[in-house]
């Protein structure tokens, strides 16, 4: 049985963040890391530019072998872990291998959740996690015809666009009454699907996919209001699950995802846990939840490596947030915290900027003299300081009104003044 | 890894906002003087008096190389230069949401993403600041200034392991320089050997070794007779709290009310920690120490610390700070207005000691527990200059650390019950409410904690 010291399952932004966090306190310790894939490390938020020809998939590492071997990491890539004993510490692999460890990280990522949805799983259909998942939805699309997209969340969306820019007739298929939801409210999220719709892409929501059949190299979906759909791609893209299955058996504490305290410790001695496969404290509330985005991979992942290292300085986690940017057909998107939330809510106050027109959006939300969600849509902002804004719970005082006049300039300031 | 790079600091107090390093940015890199070009971007204030920079702080760990997808971000192990490769960056925008110091923006004329690149390391914004609030600095640059002063100090000294004595007197006396006096009174600056031995002085300048009662009064005597013999020579004490806020208080205070000339630095490790760890008047609530046990009845000091800092802002003294060795930087900007100050009269400064032999916590700690104090609000660090009437916050804690965490490191604190570390935590937060009564609330709120 080989030994490590530390033991990463996973290369993507969580694991690369942990290893970055371990390697700036402990240079000596054994690191190792495994992956899935036989591939250095990419990004599963890559592939939607992956599908669209934007970069080609021999140019979207992260990591090299150069990097590993000047920091003294292992990487073992194309070894799946097929089991956790946390009474050895150890892990198994396919292989039939095992590995010890000292120290445990699990960052498995998440893979794509097949809706509840009859027929969906006899029915040839795309997904996209992985470059071939990319690969081979490229390949679709080269074929031309129409397509059937079943989500419009992010990654449904994404994928919509590419479909329609390569020259296929697109239906979304949303079951909420808007797209994107959790980032923008249904009057901006009426914006982009205008955008959309404009460019030949048919959104329909507000009604779930019930049935879904194949025949003769196309699907046919059926939705609840009675309306057929027919199409010769179906790509299902309703939301993630956490990658937990090898974990069948073992102490660590589950419930969708990995239950992780706010130094990303799982409730086995010595098991960690970050990124989207783990479920940590809330910013907003008292509930832990999943939140699948990149930036929330990081900061897990590295507060995950601090600790295993034993690196004083550790500022446990303060709570996931929603956010994410986003881009479509030339426009760009942006959403931070608390997107819903309407003035007639207690306590909340919305200042909201909308010109249709302009396709110019800009939506604000404050609890007393703080922001807590911000989303807008081709408006110049700095998201990233708005974002500390609402992490640092800077309390603007008479400056509120200024800052909700000019969020740009105010928020610069706000920086200037508390976290340069 | 611990390489030294090139960064671009920003003195806002120097800029006036002219906009000249916005102009000469456009135009390096678009030929144009249109801002829309600009990597650096100058934020004012609605009143219009203070400026803030929304720039690359080409970050050690850079939040921008670690959340794009793409690969397109890298940080540049020579030059240290966080870069953007065009070709690869796929335009998700995700870097703009992790730099949270707007230093990556979007172009809105090419619609592509920019960042500083440092012109590839003579950045034309510092060549056009004529105001001098840009400077071209690397962390070394920093060091070495404060290496070039003369050190003058002896090489060793008689502290205990861990004891932040030797950091804070070679510092001070590297920065007041030598055309000075200085004063220790009895208490750990003069027992690790700052007054010498056998007939020879530790430093470099005249040293004395004055009652605990009467330091300031001495001082202020030594300074008299300089000005009337027409010499400008830095009258410089370092006291424990013993010898500031206990025996030596009245003639501190007094020295403060008169407006004596001098530096008077209180190196406080809350207690008598030379003589045996006897309490003092600074020694917080709950501490253990040998007159305040820990034992069936008593469980620490039953008092709160006196607030020895506002006392002495109180007394109109020119300049008052508090401050610690785990921000040096910090430090050094206060010990440079403490020079000035002392010319018009008093100038206090409050030095945060924590010591591990009295507090009981490893020698390796020491400047993680000045962090933590630090962060947590047990020790806010402040200034009061008193032409502005006014209180400022210098190192700002928007989420501050429960007081635990702090407490949890040092073993004077270990005994403590959830209600005493309670108590503790509402004074902390007492604490900060009151200074900011005394800072500028209105510009200032936020920056408050
Ligand atoms: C198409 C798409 C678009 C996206 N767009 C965005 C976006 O715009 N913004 C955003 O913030 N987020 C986006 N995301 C989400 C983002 O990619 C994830 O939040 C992020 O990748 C999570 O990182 P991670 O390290 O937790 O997991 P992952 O990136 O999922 O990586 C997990 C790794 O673990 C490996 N692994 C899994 N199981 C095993 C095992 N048993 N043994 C060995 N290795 C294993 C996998 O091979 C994989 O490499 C997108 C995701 C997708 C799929």
């Amino acid at each position: 049985m080989s030994r490590t010291k530390y033991l990463i399952i996973g290369s993507s932004h969580a694991g690369l963040s942990a290893a970055e966090a371990i390697r700036l306190y402990d240079q000596d310790g054994a690191l190792t890391m495994i992956s899935a894939e036989k591939a250095y490390p990419y990004s599963p938020t890559i592939l939607p530019y992956v599908v669209s020809g934007k970069v080609h998939e021999d140019r979207i590492f992260l990591r090299d072998q150069a990097w590993f071997d000047k920091r003294n990491i292992r990487f073992l890539n194309g070894a799946t872990v097929t089991g956790v004993h946390a009474e050895k510490k150890s892990v198994s692999l396919e292989s039939g291998r095992e590995m010890s460890y000292e120290k445990l990280l699990i960052a498995t990522g998440a893979e794509p959740e097949l809706p509840p949805v009859a027929g969906l799983k006899e029915c040839p259909h795309y997904k996209l996690r992985t470059v071939d998942d990319a690969i081979n939805i490229r390949g679709a699309l080269k074929k031309g015809g129409s397509a059937i997209v079943l989500g419009g969340g992010l990654i449904g969306m994404h994928a919509a666009e590419n479909m329609a820019r390569a020259g296929l007739k697109v239906t979304v298929v949303e079951m909420l009454r808007q797209v994107l939801p959790g980032y923008f409210d249904p009057q901006a999220a009426g914006l982009i699907q205008k955008v959309f719709t404009e460019n030949g892409v048919k959104i329909l929501t507000g009604n779930p996919a019930t049935n879904v059949t194949s025949a003769h190299g196309a699907c046919a979906v059926s939705l609840r209001n009675g309306l057929d759909l027919s199409a010769h791609v179906l790509l299902v893209a309703a939301g993630v699950r956490p990658r937990i299955s090898f974990l069948a058996g073992s102490p660590v504490g589950t419930d969708a995802g990995i239950l992780v305290d706010e130094r990303m410790r799982t409730s086995a001695q010595d098991i960690w846990a970050a990124g989207d496969v783990a479920q940590a404290g809330s910013f907003l509330g008292p509930e832990k939840i999943l939140n699948g985005i990149v930036p929330d991979a990081v900061e897990q992942g590295r507060i995950a490596g601090m600790d295993m290292a034993g690196d004083p300085s550790l500022k446990p986690y303060s709570g996931g947030i929603a956010m994410n940017t986003y881009s479509f057909f030339g426009n760009r998107s942006f959403s931070v915290g608390l997107s819903l939330a309407e003035a007639s809510e207690e306590d909340l106050e919305v200042d909201t900027i909308y010109s249709p027109a302009g396709l110019k959006y800009q939506k604000l939300v404050f609890r007393e003299d703080r922001l807590i969600g911000a989303s807008a849509i081709n408006a110049a902002l700095d998201p990233g300081v708005i974002c500390q804004t609402i992490r640092r719970k800077v309390q603007m005082g008479e400056m509120k009104r200024g800052f909700a006049a000019s969020p740009l300039e105010y928020g610069r300031l706000f920086m200037s003044r508390l976290w340069r | 890894m611990g390489k030294s790079y090139h960064t671009i600091a920003f003195y806002p107090e120097r800029c006036d906002g002219c906009g000249d390093c916005v102009k000469a940015c456009s135009r390096a890199k678009s030929g144009t003087q249109d801002p829309v070009h600009s990597r650096i971007q100058v934020a004012r204030d609605p009143g219009g008096a203070s400026f803030g920079l929304a720039l690359c702080r080409q970050c050690g760990e850079p939040q921008c190389v670690m959340n794009c997808p793409a690969g397109a971000l890298k940080k540049d192990e020579e030059t240290g230069i966080v870069r953007l490769d065009d070709t690869n960056c796929v335009g998700c925008h995700l870097c703009t949401l992790a730099c949270g110091y707007g230093g990556i923006t979007y172009n809105s004329e090419t619609g592509q993403l920019m960042k500083c690149d440092m012109c590839g390391g003579d950045p034309v914004c510092v060549k056009s600041c004529r105001a001098g609030a840009l400077e071209l600095k690397t962390g070394a640059d920093l060091y070495n200034a404060w290496g070039d002063y003369e050190d003058l100090f002896v090489p060793g000294i008689s502290a205990c392991l861990g004891c932040n004595s030797e950091l804070l007197i070679r510092h001070t006396l590297r920065r007041v320089g030598p055309n000075t006096v200085v004063a220790t009174p009895p208490g750990c600056i003069a027992g690790v050997g700052a007054v010498g031995y056998n007939g020879l002085t530790a430093t470099k300048t005249p040293v004395f070794h004055p009652l605990l009662t009467n330091t300031a009064s001495m001082l202020a005597g030594a300074r008299r007779y300089y000005n009337r013999i027409g010499r400008d020579v830095t009258m410089l004490a370092f006291a424990g709290d013993g010898g500031a806020a206990d025996v030596g208080f009245q003639s501190l205070s007094g020295a403060a009310e008169r407006g004596e000339q001098m530096i008077f630095i209180c190196v406080d490790n809350e207690g008598y920690m030379n003589t045996g760890v006897q309490r003092s008047s600074t020694t917080p609530f709950g501490a253990w120490t040998s007159t305040t046990p820990v034992g069936t009845v008593l469980r620490g000091k039953t008092r709160d610390a006196k607030p020895l800092p506002v006392i002495m802002m109180m007394h109109n003294c020119e300049y008052v700070a508090t401050a610690s060795t785990a921000f040096m930087q910090d430090y050094y900007e206060k010990l440079e207005k403490a020079i000035i100050a002392a010319k018009r009269g008093m100038a206090y400064i409050h030095v945060f000691s924590p010591c591990p032999t009295g507090w009981r916590f490893l020698p390796s700690q020491l400047i993680e527990v000045g962090r933590k104090a630090v962060e947590s609000n047990m020790v806010p660090l402040w200034e009061y200059d008193h032409r502005e009437s006014r209180l400022r916050f210098t190192h700002p804690v928007q989420n501050p650390l429960p007081v635990t965490q702090y407490l949890r490191l040092i073993g004077k604190y270990r005994h403590l019950s959830q209600e005493q570390i309670d108590r503790i935590q509402k004074v902390a937060e007492a604490g900060i409410r009151m200074l900011r009564h005394f800072s500028d609330e209105k510009d200032e709120r936020s920056a408050a904690v």
